[in-house]
């Protein structure tokens, strides 16, 4: 389809821009702004994962920060143990703690998979905005047990010391961190994209227009959406992650009401159910919080007025302005 | 657990669930009568707490500070409605979540702002500063008791209005068909200011004497949201009945859990273990209950038509 070709486009211009200012920050010798391009990269991706729940799934998730922290502990935990060389778990196997990142991008998505799964399975049994209190409610439970669960630095969260690393390549350089987050961005999208274009996509978009059809075409709309949860819950934990190993530090602040609230503006700022929208909207935070947080104390308060006003009077996105018009209003 | 503490639990609990109460009533009112999620009502909760504490410090009664309170919370309210939430009925739900979402932000921000980083903090009046004896031996204080009432006080007030008044009957028409009412010639929009102003007002009114309980900071409406929501889908979405159903049910199990659960695990672990774990899973008990609630009813406990 002609918006699709267009969505496409707008999508790789913008992938082409971050990797660009990327490759131009570090060229300059600016590992700040190679961070902040990482930072922009983890983000998007987070709020991809959220996309596929929310704007190609019709399911508003106001929990996702949930899978955006456990990931993060995931990360966080796993080279705990690594580090003081306790064991994860003894029993029924000896499970020893790891500071590799493949494994541990593994444990975070599986980790944040199965707690959608659980989440999904429960709050899919409603909608609308029970549904959306039941994520938050589901997601602030994590929030508290992470502030009063003692073993994993509680209030204070969990410093990483020492980031997980990959055989063959030096994650302490920031240029090859922002590739490593950049690739499983682009691995995301083009996911997101070659899922949307096979029958599941063609399933989850007519659960989220008309669940009578969908049904009558003989597909139960509940496993289809609860499938799309849980891939969408495991694609932002491992950013999650991802972001545990940037800033060297997890704590609960990943997994409060403001970084699903942050999550879900992206996706919206971005433009909902578009491909680049989660990159766009990414982006736009990170450098208003750069500049703006640089400018003003009350940056906070600056944002807010400004989602409030893109919200009621700004439809259809970064990407609208990009690409056109939204594929549905 | 000697039966004095059980019982001093039992009205923590109480206390606790009236205060939710007060705080989803608004919220479920709200969803029930203009089908409007309003992730802003803790912030009008705090707007409540911060206006007792700076009445009170100025003026020097605390009772003027309270009532300055819930009036204030109903003002902005009413503020907020007319100049934001207005736009939103017709939206979708995610707009009406990231709009209000916006608006929670711009409150707790500007109350940093206005009234400092630092918390505020609020003395309960002195009338009620003593402790009132319970039968078996230990004793409450007269505040949280008189907390206890003015909330009880309060939610037979609500029942009376939305049972009694012509304003209640329209609300009760609102929720069942929102478009008859506009068409019966009742001024909607009037009806919808005062809604969400009467949701505000209780909710500060909760924030106000919330206040001299805790200390007043900005990001106190947070937690109290969450758990309006958690109360709200156990009662049943849109049902003022459930909400105090739910409200009563949370305050008690999470009131309880928190005393009984760290006892309890003492018997298997060691102190600092079960402590620490006693904690953790009590924190987690609300939800659980939440979860058990959507399993066996997932619309809640008293379901609103519609």
């Amino acid at each position: 389809m002609a918006e699709d070709a267009r969505d496409t486009r707008a999508t790789l211009a913008l992938l082409a821009a971050l990797a660009a200012a990327a490759a131009g920050a570090h060229a300059l010798g600016e590992p700040f702004y190679v961070n902040m391009a990482a930072r922009v990269a983890i983000l998007a991706m987070a709020a991809a994962g959220l996309n596929l729940a929310l704007g190609f799934g019709g399911m508003v998730s106001f929990g996702h920060a949930a899978f955006f922290g456990l990931g993060g502990y995931a990360a966080g935990v796993a080279a705990w143990h690594a580090a003081n060389q306790i064991p994860l778990a003894s029993w029924p196997v000896l499970v020893p703690g790891t500071d590799r990142m493949i494994v541990v991008w593994a444990a975070a998505a599986a980790t944040g998979g199965l707690a959608a799964l659980l989440i999904g399975a429960l709050s899919l049994r409603t909608s609308g905005v029970q549904f959306i209190m039941i994520t938050l409610a589901f997601a602030q439970m994590f929030y508290y047990f992470a502030i009063s669960w003692p073993a994993y630095g509680g209030e204070d969260g969990l410093p990483i010391y020492l980031r997980n690393g990959i055989e063959g390549l030096d994650v302490y350089d920031p240029f090859t961190f922002f590739a490593i987050c950049f690739v499983w961005l682009a691995a995301t999208l083009a996911g997101t994209a070659r899922i949307m274009r096979a029958r599941f996509g063609a399933a989850l978009t007519m659960a989220r227009l008309s669940e009578a059809r969908l049904a009558s075409a003989g597909v139960d709309p509940f496993p289809v959406r609860l499938t799309a949860f849980a891939l969408s819950g495991a694609v932002t934990a491992v950013a999650g992650a991802l972001n545990a190993d940037l800033n060297g530090f997890v704590g609960p602040s990943a997994l409060s009401w403001k970084m699903s609230g942050e999550l879900m503006a992206f996706v919206i700022l971005g433009g909902v159910g578009r491909l680049g929208g989660p990159v766009a909207g990414a982006a736009a935070f990170v450098l208003l919080e750069h500049f703006l947080g640089a400018a003003t104390e009350r940056w906070v308060l600056v944002f807010g007025a400004l989602l409030l006003g893109v919200t009621l009077f700004a439809r259809g996105g970064l990407l609208g302005l990009l690409a056109g018009r939204a594929r549905h209003g | 657990m000697s039966a004095a503490l059980a019982l001093e639990q039992a009205l923590n609990g109480v206390q606790l669930g009236v205060m939710l109460f007060l705080a989803a009533a608004g919220l479920t009112l709200i969803f029930g009568v203009m089908g409007l999620i309003n992730l802003a009502h803790g912030a009008l909760f705090m707007t409540g707490a911060y206006a007792c504490a700076f009445l009170t410090r100025e003026t020097g009664s605390f009772w003027l500070g309270l009532a300055g309170g819930a009036l204030a919370a109903a003002a902005a309210g009413a503020a907020v409605e007319l100049l934001v939430v207005r736009r939103l009925y017709g939206r979708d739900h995610l707009d009406q979540v990231l709009a209000t979402f916006a608006l929670a932000l711009i409150f707790s921000d500007a109350a940093r702002w206005i009234f400092g980083p630092q918390p505020l903090w609020l003395d309960p009046p002195a009338a009620l500063s003593g402790a009132v004896p319970l039968p078996g031996g230990g004793a409450y204080p007269a505040y949280r008791l008189a907390i206890i009432v003015a909330g009880l006080a309060a939610a037979a007030g609500l029942h009376a209005l939305i049972a009694r008044t012509r304003l209640g009957m329209r609300i009760r028409a609102g929720e069942s068909d929102r478009e008859m009412v506009a068409a019966l010639g009742v001024n909607v929009a009037l009806l919808y200011t005062a809604v969400f102003a009467l949701g505000a007002g209780l909710a500060g009114f909760a924030g106000a004497m919330v206040g001299a309980l805790r200390s007043v900071q900005a990001d106190m409406g947070e937690p109290v949201l969450i758990l309006a929501f958690v109360v709200i889908v156990i009662g049943g979405v849109g049902s003022v009945k459930g909400a105090f159903a739910g409200a009563m049910l949370v305050g008690v199990t999470d009131t309880m859990g928190r005393a009984l659960l760290p006892a309890l695990f003492a018997r298997i672990w060691d102190p600092a273990t079960a402590a620490g774990a006693g904690a953790a899973v009590a924190s987690m008990l609300i939800y659980m209950l939440m979860a058990a609630v959507l399993v066996l009813r997932p619309k809640g406990l008293f379901p609103a038509d519609g």
